[in-house]
């Protein structure tokens, strides 16, 4: 398709406290279904969205992190973690979460989602969109 | 609030009969709510019904129509698992009617 349009949504918050992590990825869920090149960019306390293990019971809101292991389901494959934001807050890619998508052009090869990028290779992805939505 | 009655017991439901506690479902439930849905369940029903269950069980969200489609395409061959015969089952909207008797909340972006 010639008009497909690259989207950046960018997650700079805390996934509690607000509603914007939550908000962030509704639009996501519900902008794939027209079928644009879309991307996740996780930075400063962002990262924490991601993170396993979370348990909201004591907040009495919901626990929406599995929701983005879903994101496969809606082409959604790209998630992009900026090295330095973990790096900040005392975090590694093993503290996050495994999400994982079946590559269609691959034989239904399973293949993870979340990519760990440099402060650098994050500003090239920002200005390589046409969209870019921040949160 | 209007609810369902199951076996003589209220499950109470919005206006637009999506159960409101979603740990208020069972079997019973579904098959009154299918009932006012005028829809006859079959397995097939039910193979989409349990689908849409253990999906949000897993993701805690309702999948999209083309999600829904594909993953049963997947599971139940392509005879099942395309929009035609979706539609078929559930006249109203896989996604939507299929949600209702399911017991989950309306899908995220159906309006």
């Amino acid at each position: 398709m010639s008009d497909t349009k690259k989207f950046l949504y960018v997650n700079r918050r805390a996934p509690y406290g607000t509603i914007y992590a939550l908000e962030s990825l509704e639009v996501v869920l519900i902008g794939a279904a027209f079928e644009q090149d879309v991307s996740l960019a996780f930075l400063d306390d962002g990262v924490f969205q991601l993170t396993k293990g979370q348990k909201t019971d004591g907040l009495g809101v919901k626990n929406f992190s599995p929701t983005f292991r879903a994101l496969g389901d809606y082409d959604v494959t790209k998630l992009y973690v900026e090295k330095e934001s973990l790096e900040e807050r005392g975090l590694s890619e093993a503290d996050l979460q495994e999400i994982m998508y079946e590559d269609e052009d691959d034989d239904w090869e399973e293949k993870p989602s979340i990519r760990i990028v440099s402060r650098a290779e994050m500003v090239d992805i920002m200005s390589d969109q046409d969209v870019v939505l921040s949160f | 609030m209007a609810s369902y009655d199951v076996n003589g017991t209220a499950v109470e439901h919005d206006e637009e009969g999506y159960i409101t506690n979603l740990s208020d479902w069972s079997k019973d439930l579904a098959q009154v709510i299918a009932d006012a849905e005028n829809i006859q369940m079959t397995d097939e029903h039910w193979a989409v019904v349990n689908f849409l269950r253990e999906y949000y069980d897993e993701y805690q969200i309702a999948p999209a129509v083309r999600v829904l489609i594909k993953a049963i395409k997947k599971s139940m061959g392509p005879d099942v698992g395309n929009n035609k015969y979706m539609y078929e089952l559930f006249p109203y909207g896989p996604a939507k009617q299929a949600c209702k008797i399911a017991g989950l909340p309306k899908p995220t972006g159906c309006v």
